[in-house]
């Protein structure tokens, strides 16, 4: 198994433990000196052709959001993270929407129709894979002020849950 | 009726027109828990099925969203469109048009959790009413990557 495969295989089975279990041990690949996942770096340009680089939000909590607007539980999620990306700005929290849908203009409209309240970039196989294959939505993936993949969430997400992990996150200043 | 009142039943009913002639066939009207039970086929049959060297070797459609199928799907299944769209359904309806009707067919998604997918419960209709006596929807619980690539099941990737 080459570095890379090993490092999205790793991110794949990193999988919802609630708050107790923030950071987790895992193989060979992207990992920090303690030996959790660091999320991938990756830069696409959201629906205003402005860069989105993950690396570029290092120091905030940041909620990646796999979704597609024939997505049902993914539509569900849009107001909630908008509210929380409203709530939670100046704490340091940064949303940023993963579309994987097919088609742009689908895209477009739904975020204006929902109103979606953070940056939303189109999806493609590469960002998937590179996040350990998105093979259904949503998929949540928290990623701590240092970087680190500390919470995945496939399937719908437990919102109370998930808000608390973000809360705790932004209490810490991610060492 | 009154002359305004007309106007805006008009005016209704030219919106429900145009929503309706633009917008995703709706998954509701076809759930994927509406399919027959004896017409839904689960993964570990499926493997078993596709090993099957006595049996005639299905078609085996993903029927969801093309960035979920290049990441991976099931070896030797092909993409036809989303069964949720009109395009995805006329594709649909293009590759099996040269089959007999009694040709087995086993359609998949796995964008989402079974009872909330938009699209293997209109795909599957629509071969039904095309008069295709043989098609079997398979059974995704949660996620094509929950129910069947953490299963173990062979994965392919790419085009």
């Amino acid at each position: 198994m080459t570095l890379v495969a090993a490092s999205q295989e790793a991110i794949r089975r990193a999988v919802y433990t609630g708050v107790a279990a923030l950071c987790w041990a895992c193989g060979a690949g992207a990992a920090d000196a303690g030996g959790t996942l660091l999320a991938p770096d990756f830069t696409r340009a959201d629906l205003t052709s402005h860069r989105q680089r993950l690396s570029d939000y290092s120091g905030k909590v940041v909620l990646l959001s796999f979704w597609a607007t024939w997505c049902e539980p993914c539509i569900g999620e849009l107001a909630t993270f908008s509210r929380w990306q409203s709530s939670y700005a100046k704490s340091g929290l940064q949303v940023i929407g993963i579309a994987m849908d097919d088609d742009a203009a689908a895209v477009r409209a739904a975020v204006r129709r929902y109103r979606v309240g953070y940056p939303v970039v189109l999806g493609d196989p590469d960002l998937g894979r590179l996040y350990g294959g998105v093979y259904g939505l949503p998929l949540n993936v928290l990623v701590d002020r240092a970087g680190r993949i500390v919470v995945r969430i496939q399937g719908e997400a437990d919102a109370a849950r998930l808000e608390q992990s973000i809360r705790s996150l932004l209490a810490s200043d991610g060492r | 009726m009154q002359p305004l009142r007309k106007l805006g039943v008009l005016k209704l009913f030219l919106l429900a027109v145009t929503v309706g002639a633009s917008a995703p066939v709706h998954a509701q009207s076809h759930p994927a828990t509406a399919i027959a039970e004896g017409d839904v086929i689960q993964p570990a049959a499926l493997v078993a099925r596709l090993g099957d060297t006595a049996q005639p070797t299905p078609l085996v459609l993903q029927v969801g969203a093309h960035v979920l199928y290049v990441q991976g799907h099931i070896p030797g299944s092909q993409y036809v469109g989303a069964g949720s769209t009109p395009d995805g359904l006329k594709s649909l309806r293009a590759r099996v048009s040269k089959l007999a009707k009694d040709f087995p067919i086993v359609l998949y998604c796995g964008c989402c959790p079974w009872s909330r997918c938009p699209n293997i419960g209109p795909a599957y209709e629509e071969l039904r009413r095309e008069g295709y006596r043989n098609v079997k929807a398979l059974y995704i619980a949660n996620d094509f990557g929950t129910d069947w690539v953490d299963h173990g099941y062979p994965v392919a990737q790419g085009e």
